[in-house]
């Protein structure tokens, strides 16, 4: 692991009107590394990913890329970088094939016509460096499952060979199978040497494949924890905050009797 | 073209050739149905195809068939060469705009104002070369950027400003039409010169029988090389490649079909030029569609919007030149149709003319709901509507009943269009 992390937020704050969105929000990812980042709804999870992703510029505090200051103010000043970011809901054409989609926007043209053979040729390398299984390269994405066009979601944004890979949920809405697919693929790209920024609900697949957990609550840090060392039940309490709340109180209830 | 209903057990298909689903591709789902090679493989294929509703031009093709056994049933002059090839040359102008029409339908978007805009370059046509004199090469293409600039105004309310579609090219299909009878002025009909330029587009004829044959010799040839190297180039990268078996085929299926129709041209004046220019612009269109970075954007919006903003794909500007398009062969067909009355009157472009030209598109088989199909659709589609014309004008039947029936083959495509794609969603196609 790189002493320079790849990304680092210092201080960053977003508002939108009167809502203080981000408020002095600090995060780093190295490379290798794959950081997940939790919070309860509306903790300021999206909109930190949207401010790195360059959907939302930051008001305050600075993003360093490297070691040195950069701006992002659009999407394509993140994608320039080399940050590539897999939404939610899975920015796929449906009625377009898997090789179609993989290289949308960035076709390989020979003499001003789509080269499809090169492309389909390349999906299929990058399918398999992946390790990715799909029936076949040229069905249109309507024809996969769920977890086959989140696989097909992530290896898109690998093309661009990008430093930073930010995960949106990856994993929601997916069965079991295709949640190991997924998390195989995020392992794969550690190794590759991407940093990975994991956003996930299920603390299951964090303490999977997450090196650290970054926590926001309410738009603030609270706490960057290693996942080795770190029992589910402190990343929980510090996702809920307090420890008085529901969560905590059964805890003490649960123990308290086991100790009766 | 038979479609094989004995064999309806799913179990019987998805194991067709496990050897070959295994070459393929590396560790694949067992579950996956894959091609199999060769020549069973390509049946195989269509059988599958047909079942999952993915019925491409077959019920189009099926629909003219009948509607021509029928007509020939009813008066034997309908199948006549003559018939056949002014039904050609008329189809042209209504099918030139069907193409722009299916440039818009790829968006899931409409446009209302083709009609009107037609209009309007056939009177601009006249306008400038009759009644001003100016140079006619100068007039067609002034005549034309004015359908281009049309389209792009709608299509920047559309993009730009975010209006519908629908409510864009309504509003224009009313300006446009007042424009065009401005222009026309209080005479409201203006002759064109018929030997000029634009009325030899539909009554110049390539009377030399070579040129019939030479243009199918042309066609065949190219499809048949273009398809040869093409897999020559796949298999050289190794990636699944159509047997040759198919590519004969398929050869020889257009080859029969280009040298009939080479004949019958040639058994009545020869090659009319309006339709070698339509068979122009329909490869030209589909090649832009299909294998151009420009035609899978267009394809993209049609399938997500949201997908292709974040695919950096310029929205707003696809959409303008889509509808800019639409405007261009809007103009194309509306000298297309002055020509072939040889005047631009105050009738042009209007009445039933605008939907003729949308139920050509959608008849052919372009989804309404965006993302699919293909320009060649026009020409299937305008091949239904001229012959219905056609074929109840030389009954004698009067146009309320040709509108009936127009109306009830469209509604019939619509409900095909609706129910394959309900088909297409069960068996994960659409």
């Amino acid at each position: 692991m790189s002493a320079t992390p790849v990304l680092a937020l210092r201080g960053v704050s977003k508002r939108f009107g009167a809502v203080q969105a981000l408020t002095d929000v600090e995060l780093e990812v190295h490379a290798g590394e794959v950081v997940a980042l939790v919070g309860d709804n509306g903790a300021g999870k999206s909109t930190l990913v949207k401010t790195i992703a360059g959907v939302h510029p930051i008001d305050e505090g600075v993003i360093e890329w490297d070691g040195r200051a950069v701006t992002i103010n659009k999407p394509n000043d993140a994608q320039s970088l080399g940050i590539a970011t897999v939404y939610q809901d899975l920015a796929l054409c449906d009625n377009i094939d898997v090789v179609g989609n993989l290289y949308l926007g960035r076709e390989v043209r020979k003499r001003g016509v789509l080269d499809e053979v090169e492309m389909e040729r390349r999906s299929r390398e990058l399918l398999d460096t992946l390790s990715i299984r799909i029936p076949s390269v040229r069905i249109p994405i309507a024809s996969l499952s769920g977890g086959q066009r989140q696989v097909v979601a992530i290896a898109r944004s690998m093309l661009g060979e990008p430093k930073l890979v930010i995960l949106d949920e990856p994993t929601a809405a997916l069965g079991v199978e295709q949640t190991a697919q997924v998390l195989d693929l995020v392992e794969r790209l550690r190794e590759r040497g991407h940093a990975v920024i994991l956003i996930s609900h299920n603390m299951a697949d964090v303490k999977a494949v997450a090196d650290k957990v970054a926590v926001l609550r309410l738009g603030r840090n609270n706490g960057v924890f290693e996942v080795k060392s770190t029992s589910q039940e402190e990343i929980i309490s510090a996702i809920t905050g307090a420890t008085d709340n529901a969560v905590t109180r059964r805890a003490a209830r649960t123990n308290g009797e086991i100790q009766k | 073209m038979s479609i094989d209903k004995t064999s309806t057990s799913a179990e019987e298909t998805a194991v067709e050739n496990p050897e070959a689903a295994a070459a393929a591709v590396t560790a694949v789902d067992p579950r996956l149905l894959v091609r199999e090679q060769g020549f069973a493989g390509y049946v195989g294929e269509f059988k599958r195809k047909m079942k999952a509703g993915d019925l491409g031009s077959i019920p189009v093709v099926i629909g003219l068939l009948v509607i021509w056994a029928i007509f020939t049933s009813l008066n034997r002059n309908f199948l006549t060469a003559g018939n056949f090839s002014d039904m050609s040359v008329a189809m042209v102008g209504t099918g030139m705009i069907a193409v722009g029409i299916v440039f818009v339908l790829l968006l899931g978007e409409i446009d209302l104002s083709v009609g009107s805009v037609s209009g309007v370059a056939g009177a601009t046509f006249a306008v400038l070369s009759v009644t001003h004199g100016m140079n006619e090469v100068l007039a067609l293409v002034l005549a034309i950027l004015t359908g281009t600039a049309a389209g792009a105004i709608h299509g920047f309310f559309f993009a730009r400003i975010g209006v519908p579609a629908f409510a864009v090219t309504l509003a224009g299909l009313l300006f446009w039409q007042g424009f065009m009878l401005q222009i026309l002025g209080s005479n409201g009909t203006i002759n064109l010169d018929s030997e000029g330029l634009v009325a030899q587009l539909t009554s110049h004829y390539f009377s030399d029988v070579a040129a019939a044959y030479g243009l199918a010799v042309v066609v065949t040839a190219g499809y048949f090389l273009t398809a040869f190297f093409g897999n020559r180039r796949r298999e050289a990268a190794g990636v699944p490649s159509r047997p040759l078996s198919e590519t004969i085929v398929r050869t020889v299926l257009l080859a029969v079909l280009a040298f009939v129709v080479a004949i019958v041209f040639n058994q009545h004046k020869g090659l009319p030029l309006a339709v070698v220019i339509f068979l122009a612009v329909l490869l030209l269109t589909d090649f832009v569609l299909r294998r151009t970075a420009y035609g899978r954007k267009v394809f993209a919006l049609g399938g997500s919007v949201e997908a292709s903003r974040r695919a950096g794909i310029n929205v707003e500007l696809v959409r303008i030149s889509v509808f800019a398009i639409a405007g261009t062969f809007a103009a194309i067909g509306g000298l297309f149709v002055a020509s072939k009355i040889a005047s631009a009157n105050q009738g042009a472009g209007t009445g039933e003319f605008l939907m003729n030209v949308i139920a050509a598109a959608v008849i052919g088989g372009t989804s309404l709901f965006g993302g699919r199909g293909r320009t060649w659709n026009a020409l299937l589609g305008v091949m239904v509507i001229v012959s219905i014309q056609y074929g109840l004008a030389l009954e004698g039947i009067a146009s309320p009943v040709q509108y009936m029936i127009t109306g009830g083959v469209l509604l019939a495509t619509v409900v095909i269009d609706a129910v394959t794609r309900k088909t297409q969603k069960t068996a994960g196609r659409a």
